[in-house]
């Protein structure tokens, strides 16, 4: 079962994640955007592991809540109230519950990746963060490793798609041939899944 | 990349405290980045709100104060400010008439923008919204996130706060607003790439020899790449691809706006230029502007908007007008 601090584990490793790969996520976002996804999700993590750390809420629920609330208030961009209704809207469906299992967190991701695609009006295939969260959420029910690598794949499959949302739409044809940088933190979050669960059971 | 910063983390709290101690008569507050009008809210009069990332300076804090915006929020270099910005603008200038947000058509900005209502409107302040969507250099914008709002953003700015200004109810000026983006178009430029603090080098490679067409605000690439043209060639491709999209049935606002790093000794004679292409085309012009206004870093390069006023626009163009970057008549 997966706890409140599993799930706070699973931000604080997101937050490092992301940090390591700070410059990754920027140098993919300047090619193809304005070459700011990385410090922004950087600023953004950093302030959800520090509020973590200060308020300590005690149900899983409640810390997906407060990192999605804290992610809205200082990444700005589009990719601060799309990750932040991500994980406010998991963090919902998760409810009050001080423990949930693998099949109630895929599920409640799911909600979570709803939620996503009704305010960013993208699909799969967009070459958006949904081409790493959709499978890696079909994904889930095979375990935390099988997200990854489902997560992993999608954000690599998204080289040869052209943008139709966001930034790099605006390039048309010019697009193609890059990683997205949104599917690629968006598989960074979703391996920081497994390493939280790994920890837990190392 | 040589930069006048002290450290790219604080590019815009540094450029806060800089405004603030420029103009006395904008309250500036560094840690929340609101820009306010001193003497904000003003009773009866509908606010109006704007912001976007920084580095399109004086876009959006330098034309806060009376007779055009009552707020700016500015975000990160080329990210869109967070909910939370618009809301406290919104509470800090609304005079019980409304609060407008003019809102450039972006991703990030629509988002933010959209929440900030939410939590705005639960704070009981009567919210509209009015998108800015001006520029023509996005074709397929069904396949795209649609047009980006560029330079008309200053003309709908000026137009729907002087409305404000002369106490119109908050759905006039939000009316007044929509037909400015309406009949508003831009095209735009690059003769080189933007440098952001964060990354320190160009946001894309253009050779020497090369220009850019059709490039946005943010230092994202165009869409097309040519050799070299002249001053009244770029002219013509600007001008025509405006008109193309938007045959005119009134005289025009121009603006021939700079990206940043473009002098305007180069700036006036791209003006000529484009004045020619509008003579050449039969295009009545009724009022001009030159300068640098929705910029884009220190990018080489410039803009062209263009906006079909009538008589009632042109009234609300020349109302008097006191910002940092924009003031006549007062």
């Amino acid at each position: 079962m997966l706890d409140a601090d599993f799930f706070r584990r699973w931000m604080t490793v997101a937050a490092a994640s992301v940090d390591r790969e700070a410059g990754r996520l920027t140098a993919l976002d300047s090619a193809i955007g304005d070459a700011d996804h990385g410090s922004n999700l950087q600023r953004g993590f950093r302030a959800v592991a520090a509020t973590l750390e200060q308020e300590a809420p005690d149900t899983p629920g409640a810390v997906l809540a407060l990192s999605g609330k804290q992610l809205i208030s200082t990444v700005g961009g589009a990719s601060g109230p799309l990750y932040g209704t991500l994980l406010r809207r998991t963090g919902k469906a998760l409810g009050d519950a001080a423990e949930v299992d693998t099949g109630q967190l895929a599920e409640a991701l799911r909600a979570g990746v709803e939620g996503v695609m009704a305010l960013g009006g993208a699909a799969p295939g967009d070459k958006t963060m949904l081409d790493a969260l959709v499978p890696a959420v079909d994904a889930l029910g095979d375990g935390f490793a099988a997200a990854r690598a489902a997560a992993e794949a999608g954000a690599e499959a998204t080289t040869p798609l052209r943008a139709r949302k966001g930034r790099a739409s605006y390039l048309g044809e010019r697009s193609i041939g890059h990683q997205d940088p949104g599917a690629t933190s968006s598989a960074l979050l979703i391996a920081a899944l497994e390493e939280a669960a790994g920890t837990a059971e190392g | 990349m040589r930069m006048l910063i002290n450290v790219p983390e604080t590019v815009v709290a540094d450029a806060l405290r800089g405004m603030a101690a420029a103009y006395p008569e904008l309250t500036v507050d560094v840690e929340n980045r609101v820009i306010v009008r001193r003497d904000a809210p003003v009773a009866g009069q509908v606010g109006l709100v704007s912001g976007g990332g920084s580095g399109h300076e004086p876009l959006h804090g330098g034309f806060v104060g009376p007779g055009m915006l009552s707020a700016a929020c500015p975000g990160e270099v080329f990210t869109s400010p967070v909910p939370d910005q618009m809301a406290r603008a919104a509470a800090a200038v609304d005079g019980g008439a409304g609060v407008l947000f003019v809102v450039k058509n972006y991703t990030g900005d629509v988002l933010n923008f959209d929440m900030a209502a939410e939590l705005a409107e639960d704070e009981g302040v009567q919210v509209a919204k009015v998108l800015v969507n001006d520029d023509v250099a996005v074709t397929d914008s069904l396949f795209t996130a649609g047009r980006r709002g560029t330079g008309a953003t200053l003309f709908v700015e000026k137009i729907a706060g002087a409305a404000a200004a002369e106490g119109q109810p908050l759905e006039r000026v939000a009316a007044v607003a929509r037909q400015v983006n309406e009949n508003a178009r831009s095209f735009g430029i690059a003769l080189s790439a933007c440098t952001t603090p964060a990354k320190g080098s160009p946001t894309f490679d253009l050779p020497d020899g090369e220009l850019e067409l059709g490039i946005g605000i943010h230092g994202e690439p165009g869409r097309e790449r040519r050799p070299m043209m002249t001053s009244g060639e770029i002219a013509d491709f600007a001008v025509h691809a405006i008109l193309e999209d938007m045959p005119p049935r009134s005289p025009v606002l121009v603006l021939v706006n700079g990206m940043g790093a473009t002098p305007l000794l180069e700036l006036f004679g791209f003006n000529a230029e484009v004045q020619r292409v509008l003579r050449e085309r039969g295009v009545a012009v009724a009022r001009t502007l030159v300068g640098n206004y929705v910029t884009s870093l220190d990018m080489a390069g410039a803009s062209v908007t263009l906006c079909q006023a009538d008589e009632e626009l042109l009234r609300l163009w020349d109302a008097p007008v006191r910002t940092p970057a924009l003031r006549w008549g007062m």
